[in-house]
Order: C-alpha cells, then sequence, then structure tokens
C-alpha cells in the first residue's frame, strides 16, 4: 500500500516535470534546468501555502499555490528562454547555472522568511492536498497530473500549434521558411516547461511531507526527470510509462527499511542509483535510433539560413 | 585551424576574454548588492535608505568584496585552502572545454576523488601523496566513462555525466556509510573519520603555512594546484598531444581527415578532466577542510558545479583558471564571513550563479568588446581572433562556422 502511494505521487511529479521537458526539447532547447525550476516553483507554491490564512477554503488552497508554483516557474524559465533564444547563449551553461541559482536564491529567500531562526526549513499543512480513496491515500496531483498529460497529448499531437513547435525542433530553417516564427515557437516551449514543472516541483514537495529543507533543493529528482524524459524517447504516452517505472524505483528507496524489502538488506541508495543505470543501459541500446529532436541544443540564428 | 601564437601566453583574444569576464563579474556583484539591499529593506522598520544602505554595505557587500583580506591571516588561509580543490575543478571543465566537451560530470568525478582519497588514507593507510594518487584514479574513471559513450556509441557527454554523478554520489555515500558500521564510518560524529587526528600521515603537510595563517586546513595544496595547472597548461599549448585533442574538439572531421583519431582522443579528454576533478577532491579531503558526511550528502558537491564558473570566467585557459578559482573562493570565503544575523552566506553562490548564466552568452560581450577594439586600432587582434574561436563555439562539436555560433550538432544524438 505505501508503494501504491509512493508510487502514485512520484510518478505525477515526474511525468509533468518530463513532459515540460519534452515540450522545450522539440522546440529544439535543451533543458537541464528542469531541477532548478523544479526547486523555485516548489518555493513559491509552499510559500503562497504558509501565507495563506487557514481559514481559506480547501479549493482556494489548492487553485492559488498550485497556480503560484506553475507561474513562479514560468517566470524562472524565462530567464532560460532570453538567454538561449534571444542571446544565443550556450544552453547547457544557461541551464547549470539557473539549477545553481535556484537552490542558492530558495535557501536566502527562506532563511530571510524565517528572520528568527535563519532556518532553511519551511513547514505547511498539505491536509487540503490529501484524499483518502479506499484506503489508500492519493493526492489531488495525480487528478492534476493526469489532466495535464492529456491536455499535453492533445496539444503536442492534435494542435497546429504542437506541430509548429515539433518543426522547431526537427529543423527550424525549414519552419521560418514557412512563416513560423522560430524565436515564438521556443519561447513557448521553454514557458510550458517552467508551468509543468513548477507545479511538479510542488507536488513533489507538498503530498509527502510536512517540513522542507530547501538546502537540498530538490534532491536531484529535476535530473531524474530529465532520464524519464530520455527514457521516454521524448514522446508524452512513452514518458507517462517511464515516470510509472522509474517512480516505482524511487519508491522503493523510499520504503526500502521498513518493509518487506528490508528483508533483502539492499541499501536504500542501491533503488535510487537503480533509474539512472536504467536510462543509461536503455541509452546505450537505442543510440542508434534516437527520437532526439535534431535541432536541439543548437541556438536558431535567422541570419544564418 | 591554425596552431596558436607561441608568443603570447593567453592566446590572441585575452584582451576581449578578460573584459568580458569582468563585466560577467561586475554585473554579478551587482546583483549581489542589489540583493543585499532588498534584504535590508525587507529587515527594515521603516529606515531611511541612507540606513538600509549602509547596512547592506556593513553587513554583507564589505564583506564579499573583501573576502579572506576581512579577517586575515584565518580567513586568507580559509580562501586559499579552499581555493586549491577549486582550481582542479576549474581546470577540468576548462580542459574538458578545450577539447570540446562538456564535463558538468566534474561534482561526479569530485565524488568519486573524495572517496579514492579517503579509502587511501583510512583502509589501507597510505602516505598522503599515495592518496592523492589514488584521488586521481577514481576520479580519471569516472570521466573515462562518459568519454567511452560517447566515443563508442555517440551518447552527448553531458546526458551520461549527469547520470553518472547521481550514480557516483549513491554509490560513495553507500560504501562509506556501510549501513552504519562501515570502516570509513565514524558512528558517533555521524562523519568519515577525522584524518587529522587518526591518520596524520595522510594529511596534506603544510610546511608551517597552517602556523602563518593560523588555521590548520591551509597545507601546500594551493602550490600544488598551481603547479598542476602549470602543466596542464604546457600539455594543452606546448605539446602535439594537446594539439591533438584541442583539434578533435575544434573539428572532429578535420582532425579524423588529419590522421589523429577521434575517438581514442576524446575518451583521453574525459580521463583527464577526471583525473583532475578527483585529484581536486584529493586536495580537499586530504587538507582535512572537512569530512564526509555520507548521510547528509545529499546532493552533489558544489565545488565540482562552482568548476564550471571558473573555467567560464578564465576562458579555459588554465593559467587563468588559478586566478578564477581565487576570486570564485574570494567572494564564497566572503559570503561566510557576512553577519549571518542580517544576511545569509548563500549571497555568494547567488552572484557565482549569476555570473555562470552571464558566461553563457560571454560570446557577446566579447563580440561587443572585439567591435569596439576594431574600430579603434587592434584590426590584427579581431584576426587572431576569427582564426582562434572563443571556447564557447567548441562547445558544439564539428562546428562549421565557428564565429556566428551556427553549428550542426548532427554527430550527436543522445
Amino acid at each position: 500500500m505505501l508503494l501504491a502511494k509512493y508510487t502514485l505521487l512520484y510518478s505525477v511529479v515526474l511525468m509533468l516535470v518530463a513532459l515540460g521537458g519534452a515540450f522545450t526539447e522539440h522546440s529544439g532547447v535543451i533543458n537541464i534546468a528542469l531541477e532548478g525550476t523544479m526547486t523555485i516553483g516548489g518555493l513559491v507554491g509552499v510559500l503562497a501555502l504558509v501565507v495563506l490564512p487557514p481559514e481559506t477554503s480547501a479549493f482556494m488552497i489548492i487553485l492559488v499555490s498550485v497556480l503560484a508554483a506553475g507561474l513562479a516557474g514560468i517566470v524562472y524559465t524565462s530567464l532560460l528562454a532570453f538567454a538561449s533564444v534571444n542571446l544565443k547563449a550556450d544552453q547547457t551553461i544557461g541551464g547549470t547555472a539557473l539549477n545553481l541559482l535556484a537552490t542558492a536564491l530558495a535557501v536566502v529567500i527562506v532563511r530571510r522568511f524565517n528572520s528568527g531562526t535563519q532556518s532553511a526549513k519551511l513547514t505547511y499543512n498539505n491536509e487540503p492536498f490529501l484524499f483518502n480513496i479506499g484506503g489508500l491515500t492519493v493526492n489531488i496531483f495525480l487528478f492534476i497530473g493526469i489532466a495535464l498529460l492529456i491536455i499535453a497529448i492533445i496539444v503536442m499531437y492534435k494542435t497546429r500549434f504542437g506541430l509548429r513547435l515539433r518543426a522547431c525542433g526537427e529543423h527550424p530553417q525549414a519552419a521560418d521558411s514557412v512563416g513560423i516564427n522560430v524565436y515564438k515557437m521556443r519561447w513557448w516551449g521553454v514557458l510550458i516547461s517552467g508551468f509543468l514543472g513548477g507545479i511538479g516541483g510542488f507536488a513533489y514537495i507538498v503530498p509527502a511531507v510536512q517540513t522542507w529543507n530547501f538546502e537540498v533543493g530538490v534532491a536531484g529528482m529535476g535530473f531524474l526527470a530529465l532520464a524519464v524524459m530520455i527514457f521516454g524517447q521524448w514522446k508524452p504516452g512513452r514518458i507517462f510509462f517511464a515516470a510509472m517505472f522509474f517512480a516505482v524505483f524511487k519508491s522503493m528507496a523510499n520504503i526500502a527499511d521498513s518493509t518487506f524489502l528490508a528483508a533483502l538488506e539492499w541499501p536504500k541508495e542501491v533503488y535510487n542509483m537503480m533509474p539512472f543505470i536504467a536510462s543509461m543501459i536503455i541509452l546505450a541500446f537505442t543510440s542508434k535510433k534516437s527520437r532526439a529532436p535534431k535541432a536541439e541544443g543548437i541556438p536558431y540564428d535567422k541570419s544564418g539560413r | 585551424m591554425k596552431k596558436k601564437n607561441g608568443s603570447s601566453l593567453l592566446g590572441g583574444d585575452w584582451l576581449a576574454s578578460i573584459g568580458a569576464s569582468f563585466i560577467s563579474i561586475i554585473i554579478g556583484l551587482l546583483f549581489g548588492f542589489l540583493f543585499l539591499i532588498v534584504l535590508s529593506l525587507i529587515n527594515s522598520d521603516g529606515e531611511g535608505f541612507r540606513s538600509i544602505f549602509s547596512t547592506a554595505w556593513k553587513y554583507g557587500f564589505k564583506q564579499i568584496l573583501m573576502g579572506g583580506f576581512y579577517l586575515p591571516p584565518i580567513s586568507l588561509g580559509q580562501e586559499i585552502a579552499a581555493a586549491a580543490p577549486l582550481i582542479l575543478t576549474g581546470l577540468s571543465v576548462g580542459f574538458a572545454f578545450k577539447t570540446g566537451l562538456f564535463n558538468i560530470g566534474a561534482a561526479g568525478q569530485y565524488t568519486l576523488g573524495a572517496f579514492g582519497a579517503l579509502f587511501c588514507a583510512i583502509v589501507l593507510g597510505l602516505p598522503w601523496w599515495a592518496c592523492l594518487i589514488g584521488a586521481t584514479l577514481f576520479g580519471a574513471l569516472w570521466g573515462a566513462i562518459p568519454g567511452i559513450f560517447k566515443a563508442y556509441l555517440n551518447i552527448h557527454e553531458v546526458i551520461t555525466s549527469i547520470m553518472f554523478n547521481w550514480i557516483g554520489l549513491y554509490a560513495v555515500n553507500t560504501i562509506m556509510y556501510g549501513g552504519g558500521s562501515g570502516v570509513m564510518y565514524d558512528s558517533s560524529k555521524t562523519k568519515v573519520w577525522d584524518l587529522r587526528s587518526l591518520f596524520p600521515a595522510s594529511v596534506i603537510p603544510n610546511l608551517g603555512l597552517a602556523t602563518f595563517f593560523k588555521n590548520r586546513s591551509t597545507t601546500i595544496a594551493i602550490f600544488l594546484a598551481i603547479i598542476i595547472a602549470i602543466i596542464i597548461y604546457i600539455i594543452i599549448d606546448k605539446t602535439t598531444f594537446g594539439y591533438e585533442l584541442k583539434a578533435c574538439g575544434y573539428n572532429k572531421s578535420a582532425a579524423r581527415y588529419a590522421g589523429i583519431s577521434e575517438k581514442k582522443n576524446i575518451v583521453l579528454s574525459m580521463i583527464i578532466a577526471g583525473a583532475l576533478a578527483g585529484f581536486g577532491a584529493g586536495l580537499y579531503y586530504l587538507s582535512g577542510i572537512a569530512e564526509w558526511k555520507p548521510l547528509d550528502s545529499t546532493a552533489l558537491p558544489a565545488i565540482g558545479f562552482n568548476g564550471i564558473a571558473v573555467a567560464l570566467l578564465a576562458s579555459s585557459n588554465p593559467i587563468g583558471t588559478i586566478f578564477s578559482a581565487l576570486f570564485i573562493s574570494h567572494i564564497t570565503t566572503g559570503g561566510s564571513l557576512m553577519n549571518s544575523q542580517y544576511f545569509p552566506p548563500e549571497i555568494a553562490d547567488i552572484i557565482s550563479g549569476i555570473i555562470i548564466y552571464l558566461c553563457a552568452f560571454s560570446l557577446l560581450f566579447k563580440q561587443l568588446l572585439m567591435k569596439r577594439g576594431s574600430q579603434r586600432h587592434s584590426a590584427e587582434l579581431l584576426d587572431s581572433t576569427l582564426k582562434e574561436p572563443p571556447h564557447i563555439d567548441s562547445l558544439v562539436p564539428e562546428s562549421d562556422i565557428p564565429e556566428s555560433g551556427e553549428a550542426s550538432g548532427k554527430g550527436d544524438d543522445y
């Protein structure tokens, strides 16, 4: 039961963030800033949760904090979009900078917020987010996640926007020649990942615990989502299954000490390692027919057409 | 491809590179100051702007600017001690940049290096120089993996490095902790055993530096780091081997056409980069600056990522790396000296984060500076720069037109 609870929790988080990453990469921008986006989204969402008066209705609490997390993610990733689309900067370096900056920013802000104790921890109430269905505790993000997954599949494959977005990641010169604004599409791609990544960070922090230490950021969850995205070969449907698969390992790490797994006496780190090893193996076998967007990582320069 | 003019120590476009780094540093520091002002504004109880400004200056920014000079000699010793491993991780990232690879795995190689050093010291009881070699070997091993994946399976080194960073971190934590009863684990302090009290032979000697700086972790590590930087400079700029490695970075196909084995060179580059990061970890842990905490180390060591900032600020130049590492260590030490009642020390991390962000488009600053320079007098400078593409471009292998930042990355699949 505990395994099911954590698997559901983590798979939604990984799926949301990996979907965001897929949108960015389909537009042609490498996004390794997912970890930082999650941290900032989680931070602002939690801050909203702490600041909202306790008598606010559960619905309002959820609405405001989730939107705050998503918006914070959008604002933060606009830094990545500005650097990599407008200034044609190196996308990997920009993403790395944003990851480092996010944790530092989060710690500074939280320490300031707790001005008395200087602690980097925030304590909040997560009850509005949890439901009990037949003995299994599920959180609201399960429903938000499924809704967003369906929307993502429709947007990516059934709309003109999705087609244009993917064109910009495969062959931006061709896309430009038929009148698609490559810069605009890439901005969209990055900002969508900001929204999903921000919500994902919030969904990771809030349902599981009631206190979060921001010194660890989101403890590598963003990088795990990056692995999920690659494992899912940049396709929303496959990302869903990849997220489930990785979430099982991540959950086993959580319960390794307490449940039936304790009999194996494997340290929890082994389970933490497995998803990364699994994605390396998959990468090694599929590198020849990789489905990565072709123009990914290359700044688009109109004058170079 | 034109070999560097041997006459110039820093390469043709050194003036513009230094200028671009200074712009990044100044903007980064300005943002840091702005942050301090905002924080003291939040803290204030309706005081005037003058007093807010002076709080930000007196309790925060002054310390950041003065760094180790704020509380000499102790903090100066601290700054120097922290700079040594940074020089090495900076060299690691910079060396990979020079050969067209982005070594984001320095943090993981550093982690493995820490393991190597501590294993040699605690389990094998070796002297400090042998422990350093152990650290180097473990770092090299972790660097070799992304190199092999890149060379033989065509998987981008950034992805492999990120995955192996985490694999390495979890593996090292597991082995060191050993379920609480590991040989290397001191359960009473929840850390790895303290080298200085138990294995004094494994601690890098300080030759009186510790007494001079009144700081026992200031060892000869800084001199070792500088020597390594000079060796790397000679390898990259003065040997055929270094030239071959660089050639692969600039243009893989051309290098292959010239008879250079690009696969072997990619792996070798990553091995050297990994070895440098591992050596850096050795310098840190064998100086006894801190002990590894297997239970608390849930994030990768920051020194590995700060190496990226160091390398970018130095435009990957090994000699420049010494100075940029000292600078990053300077502001980090300054950050820790700020009055924590007013300002959290992580402000220094924000500044270095902003500097890395700005370095991502330092090429833009460089071009701006170059334009102004060429208008005045140095057409020659521009000319030499066009022949010698700035290092940023070499991040994307097989770049055809390095000047415009446009490249075809078709060789790089995930």
